[in-house]
């Protein structure tokens, strides 16, 4: 626990530190900071709490979903067997793979690691624009089908009492199409949908911090920035965890 | 605030002593369990197990939050506050969502009820 005093060219916590870190440009530090710890941990709790929000943002949603799911569950069965079940496993691996770049930028730039950092940057966008591209495609045959939520909604996929399946053996068949499918369409929309503009807001960010790194602006003294757009990067990547088995595997 | 978290996990050999740094091998551990619990998450789907398949599907999904969570979001050497920040997120949904099922059950008779009317259509 005493171990704090012996790091002693790192960054730290205590305000009377020796070191002048307003001085140092590689610290970044604001001015009203004393130190560029206590600058991250104030950055940290900073994102922590946005996070907060956004779960509690996202659970209206999965709250809609229980609720409507609990009173129809054959709706979900059925209008789900139109979602791509490839395409979502192949976007939840994407997904997966930027996590993990994400999670690396951040030991990239305390590591001083500036051109391997710039990499994972570029890396975590390329997933993320494929993510939007797959999605797109996906949207595009929903959109042919007419199954776009509220006055959009026409349905006119084919084989009605046998829905399309591309994967595995429809269970479907001799079930006959509930009312009211499109409350799924509706949720499977605005749930996706909502996590698709953060991934969207997600790659201006990334964009920008790639500017950034590129200028050699994050250091072992000054990483907050990649560190907290990795953090809401990973709760993109956790929202999408449930939202792959909670609408594309429903049987 | 969480200095002292910081530095116990690096043993004092600090040129990066703001926040823990994660190793490689517990990157590619963590990527590797969420790849693999994807593909089972996949495959369980396609073997229907009934009424606790929802269950089992959540399961699994909680096991890859806890993993990026703990992870990827470091939040295994995050500070004791951040945890109880983000942790906390997670009671207020189950409050919300709790509550809004008990209400559900409770108007569960007038919606069957409703259901067995003759069936409202829309104007075309």
């Amino acid at each position: 626990m005493s171990s704090t005093t012996e790091t002693a060219h790192a960054p730290s916590g205590h305000a009377h530190d020796a070191h002048h870190w307003h001085e140092d440009p590689e610290a970044h530090l604001a001015h009203h900071f004393d130190t560029p710890q206590q600058q991250f941990d104030s950055g940290k709790l900073g994102i922590w709490l946005f996070l907060v929000t956004e779960i509690l943002f996202f659970s209206g949603l999965f709250c809609a979903y229980t609720i409507y799911r609990s009173y129809h569950p054959e709706v979900f069965v059925y209008a789900s067997k139109f979602l791509d079940t490839n395409m979502g496993f192949i976007n939840t691996l994407v997904l997966i793979f930027s996590s993990l770049t994400a999670a690396w930028a951040v030991r990239n730039a305390q590591l001083n690691q500036k051109k391997a950092l710039v990499i994972n940057i570029v890396l975590t966008v390329a997933c993320a624009c494929a993510f939007m591209c797959i999605k797109y495609v996906e949207y595009s045959h929903k959109a042919h089908w007419g199954l776009l939520p509220g006055d959009a909604y026409t349905f006119n996929a084919p084989g009605v009492e046998s829905p399309v399946t591309q994967d595995h053996p429809d269970p479907t068949v001799g079930m006959s199409r509930p009312d009211n499918i499109h409350i799924f369409f509706g949720i499977y929309f605005f749930m996706t949908g909502l996590h698709g503009f953060h991934v969207l807001a997600g790659i201006i960010v990334w964009l920008w911090l790639l500017k950034r790194a590129m200028k050699g602006e994050f250091n072992a003294k000054y990483f907050g920035p990649i560190d907290y757009a990795a953090l809401y990067w990973h709760i993109v990547d956790l929202i999408w965890i449930y939202l792959f088995p909670l609408l594309y595997l429903i049987h | 605030m969480s200095n002292t978290a910081h530095a116990d996990a690096h043993g004092g050999h600090g040129t990066h002593g703001l926040a823990h740094v994660a190793s490689v091998p517990s990157l590619l551990g963590t990527f590797g369990l969420l790849v693999l619990l994807t593909f089972v998450t996949v495959w369980v789907a396609k073997h229907p197990l009934g009424a606790i398949d929802i269950w089992v599907a959540m399961g699994i999904a909680t096991v890859k939050a806890t993993a990026v969570g703990l992870y990827f979001m470091h939040l295994r050497h995050d500070s004791g506050f951040n945890r109880l920040v983000f942790l906390g997120s997670f009671l207020f949904v189950f409050i919300f969502i709790g509550f809004a099922m008990m209400d559900r059950g409770q108007y569960d008779p007038t919606i069957q009820w409703q259901e067995a009317l003759p069936k409202f259509q829309p104007a075309k």
